[in-house]
């Protein structure tokens, strides 16, 4: 459920009337409107904001970890509205191993974020089309921008090669 | 030996799916700007599939920014697109300042917007002098780097480097601005549209430069908006949107300047966008030269501004203050900001996450030329491999922006 001021917002009340289960939270905040999705929901949520809401762009999608607090993950979508010059930010909360549904099929542009997200965070995006590393190394195996990944990162083994 | 030519290979057979040729483009060809890799499928000249490689620039700068205090974090910023380090400080100060409800003197604000314009001009330079190159108009190069030195320089004298200035912190500026700044600054651009018009004399009605831009590199509007592209990519398809017109910032409300459109979205119009933007950004110097306010370079806020040296020595607050800044910083209130600015490539956006300690919990730079990147398969797929420079350099992207 949203908050009253929320509510008077005709774009916010129109998409918690289309899809009462997918709205979480929301607040306002230094300016900025957060909506809180249900993981689930999040392409439904997002189809209906780019076709009725008039939010065209996507400006980025990245993710937050609250390691050691569950739920651990956030993803943060930041879209864009040109024509109303108005941001929004949804968020989805995820557990660990958690998968999300790809946005690509609204934005195309969501195909690097997701696999940046997935390269950086390891949260898996469900029919993305090329879901692959997409900067670190296509054999590297952690997530470097979990909490629990040291700045210094782990020892690298070098196998039967030996140190340089 | 034998001095018989080899066999030519065996036809392919009529009907046969036609043969195709894997490139192997980058990660260190020149006209990439930095290490990218392109593996482009061939078939004669046409690119029939571009699939672009990055990532050999990670440094992990997001990480490295959860580390250190949020005053240590502006030196990181300088170093994400080294063609435009005043654009991202401002971007990464804003976000802070937003944070923590911070009001920045106008001198300030006129100076950051003054210096930021003036980046403008450096990047924009740097990008007209190697687009030329790579097209292969070789002189241009050298006017370009001409102009550029004078603007790093000035950015010397302000701050005291070239390029990674670090000149804005959170809170104001570094330094209060050095005595007799404006005589450079306004012997700059006094000439400086005169040098645009050297530019565009050798380029805008050259034969060679009309036949290696014009109709290349074509995608429409609603193509580079789903692929998130911005900036005069956008204006030269013909959407007039800006951030310092949408969203003003850092006082760009008291600036009268006008957005540059095209219609083509070719490289041309590309190259007229940006040269109008350069005629622009001139302007707006000129009026923040000229109507530049007085007062104190950064905010009254003891917590989070270094005291001047002067008064540490005499008062015990200043002191403390300063013990405390630099040792443990300044705790910024629990919340997050999304803070957007007009970079010369486009939409650079800050995400800061706070948990209410003095070191961010998460900051995500949204960089411009990472979002313009993605569209570069849409724009070199179906044409010919000799217009795959000119429509890479149409992007101008910068590779430390892409790859973080």
């Amino acid at each position: 459920m949203l908050p009253p001021p929320l509510q008077a917002i005709p774009l916010l009340a129109e998409l918690e009337r289309r899809e009462p289960a997918a709205l979480l939270e929301g607040k306002l905040d230094r300016g900025e409107l957060t909506l809180v999705i249900e993981p689930g929901k999040i392409l439904e949520v997002c189809r209906h904001l780019k076709q009725e809401g008039g939010f065209r762009r996507l400006s980025s999608i990245t993710a937050v970890d609250w390691h050691p607090a569950a739920p651990r993950f956030e993803v943060v979508y930041h879209l864009h509205n040109l024509e109303a010059n108005q941001r929004l930010r949804l968020k989805c909360r995820l557990e660990e191993g958690a998968e999300l549904d790809s946005v690509t099929p609204v934005w195309r542009g969501a195909d690097w974020y997701e696999r940046e997200v997935w390269d950086l965070f390891g949260i898996r995006f469900r029919n993305h089309p090329n879901l692959r590393r997409l900067l670190l190394p296509e054999d590297w195996s952690d997530h470097p921008l979990r909490k629990d990944f040291p700045v210094h990162g782990r020892r690298y083994d070098y196998g039967e090669e030996g140190a340089p | 030996m034998s001095n018989a030519r080899p066999e030519p290979p065996e036809e392919p057979p009529a009907g046969a799916a036609p043969r195709r040729l894997t490139l192997n483009m980058g990660p260190q060809h020149p006209s990439t700007h930095g290490v990218l890799r392109l593996v482009l499928d061939l078939d004669g000249e046409t690119v029939v599939r571009a699939e672009p490689e990055i990532g050999f620039l990670h440094t992990g700068i997001e990480k490295e920014f959860e580390q250190k205090l949020y005053q240590q974090g502006v030196t990181l910023t300088d170093r994400v697109d080294y063609l435009a380090p005043l654009s991202n400080n401002l971007c990464y100060c804003l976000a802070v300042e937003k944070l923590l409800g911070l009001e920045i003197p106008p001198l300030a604000r006129w100076m950051r917007v003054m210096l930021t314009e003036l980046t403008r001009l450096n990047s924009h330079l740097v990008w007209l002098g190697t687009h030329a190159l790579d097209v292969g108009a070789m002189s241009v190069f050298l006017y370009c780097f001409r102009e550029r030195e004078d603007i790093l320089r000035i950015f010397e004298m302000f701050s005291g480097q070239r390029m990674m200035t670090s000149y804005f912190r959170i809170g104001g500026l570094a330094l209060a601005p050095p005595r007799g700044w404006h005589h450079p600054v306004r012997r700059f651009i006094e000439a400086f549209p005169s040098r645009v018009d050297e530019y565009e004399e050798l380029l805008t009605r050259n034969p060679i430069w009309l036949r290696r831009t014009r109709g290349v590199g074509r995608v429409p509007l609603a193509d580079l908006l789903d692929l998130g592209v911005t900036g005069p990519m956008l204006r030269a398809a013909g959407l007039a949107w800006d951030i310092r017109k949408a969203e003003p910032y850092s006082g760009y409300e008291q600036f009268q300047f006008e957005i540059p459109t095209r219609t083509e979205s070719d490289v041309y119009a590309r190259y007229q966008v940006r040269l109008e933007e350069m005629r622009q950004s001139a302007r707006i110097v000129r009026q923040a030269l000229e109507g530049m306010p007085s007062g104190r370079h950064v905010a009254d806020a003891p917590h989070v501004v270094l005291p001047d040296r002067e008064k540490m020595k005499t008062q015990m607050e200043a002191l403390i203050y300063h013990f405390k800044i630099v040792t443990e910083g300044f705790r910024v209130p629990p919340g997050e900001v999304y803070q957007a600015i007009e970079s010369p490539r486009g939409e650079l956006a800050y995400y800061i996450v706070s948990d209410g300690s003095a070191k961010p919990w998460r900051v995500y730079m949204r960089t411009p030329s990472f979002g313009n990147l993605q569209c570069l398969p849409r724009m070199i797929e179906g044409g010919l491999i000799a217009d795959v420079v000119a429509g890479m350099g149409s992007l101008d992207f910068v590779l430390g922006d892409v790859d973080r």
